[in-house]
């Protein structure tokens, strides 16, 4: 099987950190930490979504999680920003397994597991807004402090150093999962759940791992982002949007791949950037893109661009050798 | 080594299987004939523990097994593979056995060297690398039993294994079922075909409308009148004795 190996993952690792070093623009710089928070998320997405074939529409649950964990946590308990983190991480895989359970048990799936899980989304969405102890609606602002204890710098580059770190993470449980029994089982499950059950795969303990492994990397895409902008609400943490942007950039991208989702975050983001600036900040324009961008891959790559790029790359020495 | 006690399964009014019994012994093969519609299917689903019986039990291996799912089963070293056949489509063949393989070892090399073995068992050995889909029917046979073998089955239960091949495929097949045997594995068969019920079974029973109605030798139950007129309908038995009484 055409599967990338540790040694380029660890290449394209460390070209993307070397990329903010070559004297990016601010802009430009900003743009890339926001490709690798939604990277994260998508990498979380496609654990549960393209491995295990149970599609969430409801990703926000658990970016929203980790936002808040992170927010609250700080600004609250006056926690370090560290240890939030991994708080926030913990949080999200406890929101995956409790949603997890409640529809996994009752063997939900296909369009009505999606739609649960952005009820369940929603729901954390209003509560999250009405409730005092998560600022309500007002959101909540976290302080500025610069420094490696407070996981703020004032060099942006570092900053994009820690989610690069994380993606990396993202890919290397992909990778492991290309190479696992677990990983096989998801697949498994994916194809034919009965025929796992039958060859004796604990298709619900399977399910539930799944879910709390996406939960937390998606959770961690959403301690960054609070990290990042230092400010967030509940249309922010918990909105559809993020829920979105996960799902397609790992649908255009290659669900079920390793690279899918790093891959469709940079291009989305980069395709969605560039049509803002060219169409001069007519709003919407980007989403417009976004639309088209879905159409197409849909219609010339249904499984994604990893997978177009890989046919192109296989068809090309094909033609060589005929020529 | 399986015991089925008067297992019945309804489907709202509607008697699928009604009280039937079985057991196999151990390294044998057993069969299980009947008419289409008969209830073979669900009574294997009800082994296998795809569906919950609406009463009786089944035992296996001296323990009551009628109430734990599936994967326990497998576990347990219950097999089955599925009439229609059911391949993981994303995966390759060798990887689709090797889902089964994974159920005695976590490790991945050592378990697609075990599928890899296994295909070869079974006449896969070539297709490795193949797609599940771009296998012939034949092939996705096959697969379907490698992949139940893999998970290193003490009771394998095959459903309709040879229905589709054509005439040359299933000689092909017979001698890999008693290959299987010989290696220790205790098969519960469905099949169609007669000519693989009289070769291969030690033992047959026959399902008709959810009843048991007869079981004993492949050859004494073929002769068995319950059985003719279960298949050929009622007074069937009857003619064709008076048939050969003339001819």
């Amino acid at each position: 099987m055409t599967r990338p190996r540790l040694t380029t993952l660890a290449i394209i690792v460390v070209a993307l950190a070397v990329v903010p070093f070559l004297g990016l623009s601010g802009a430009l710089l900003n743009l890339m930490i926001f490709m690798m928070i939604i990277a994260l998320a998508a990498q979380g997405w496609n654990i549960l979504g393209g491995y295990a074939g149970l599609s969430s529409f409801g990703h926000a649950a658990f970016f929203g999680a980790g936002a808040y964990a992170m927010a609250v946590l700080q600004t609250r308990f006056g926690v370090n920003a560290w240890i939030a983190l991994v708080i926030g991480i913990a949080l999200g895989a406890l929101v995956g397994a409790f949603i997890g359970f409640l529809s996994f048990r009752s063997g939900l799936k296909g369009s009505y597991f999606a739609l649960i899980t952005l009820a369940f989304a929603e729901v954390a969405r209003i509560l999250a807004n009405s409730w005092n102890f998560t600022g309500g609606a007002a959101g909540i602002l976290l302080k500025l402090q610069t420094g490696l204890p407070y996981l703020q710098f004032a060099d942006r580059r570092y900053f994009l150093l820690v989610a690069l770190g994380f993606v990396a993470i993202g890919l290397v449980v992909s990778w492991w999962l290309e190479h696992s029994r677990f990983g096989a089982y998801l697949v498994a499950l994916r194809e034919n759940e009965q025929a796992a059950q039958a060859l004796g795969v604990d298709v619900f303990a399977v399910k539930m791992k799944a879910i709390a492994i996406s939960g937390a990397l998606t959770a961690a895409a959403g301690c960054l982002y609070a990290q990042n902008y230092l400010f967030i609400d509940a249309n922010v943490a918990f909105g559809s949007w993020i829920s979105i942007e996960a799902l397609f950039a790992a649908i255009v991208g290659g669900s079920g791949t390793v690279l899918g989702p790093l891959l469709g975050a940079i291009v989305l983001l980069g395709l969605g950037d560039l049509t803002k600036s060219v169409s001069g900040g007519i709003p919407g324009m980007d989403l417009l893109v976004f639309g088209i961008i879905l159409v197409l891959s849909v219609a010339f790559s249904p499984n994604g661009l990893v997978m177009l790029m890989k046919s192109l790359g296989l068809r090309a020495p094909a033609k060589a050798k005929e020529a | 080594m399986l015991e089925v006690n008067s297992l019945t399964k309804r489907f709202s009014g509607l008697v699928a299987v009604d009280q039937a019994s079985l057991s196999v012994a151990k390294g044998s093969i057993t069969g299980l004939i009947g008419p289409n519609g008969a209830g073979k299917t669900t009574l294997f689903a009800m082994v296998a523990g795809f569906l919950n019986p609406d009463g009786g039990s089944v035992r296996y291996d001296g323990r009551d097994i009628t109430q734990l799912a599936p994967h326990v089963r497998a576990r347990a070293g219950i097999a089955r593979t599925f009439q229609i056949v059911q391949p993981f489509e994303g995966l390759n063949v060798q990887e689709n056995i090797a889902v089964g393989a994974y159920l005695h070892t976590a490790d991945a090399n050592e378990a697609m060297r075990q599928a890899a073995e296994i295909a070869r068992r079974v006449g896969l050995g070539a297709d490795l690398a193949k797609a599940s889909s771009d296998l012939t029917v034949a092939g996705r046979k096959r697969l379907e039993v490698a992949r139940a073998l893999a998970t290193k089955p003490k009771l394998l239960l095959l459903d309709e294994v040879l229905a589709g091949l054509n005439p040359s495929e299933i000689r092909d097949v017979l001698p890999l079922v008693r290959d299987i045997r010989d290696q220790g594995v205790t098969i519960l068969m469905i099949e169609h075909i007669m000519q693989a019920v009289m070769n291969l079974c030690d033992k047959v029973y026959v399902l008709s409308q959810g009843r048991m109605i007869a079981e004993g030798e492949p050859r004494a139950v073929c002769e068995d009148p319950h059985v003719i007129e279960a298949y050929l309908g009622h007074g069937a038995a009857e003619r064709l004795r008076a048939e050969q009484a003339h001819a």
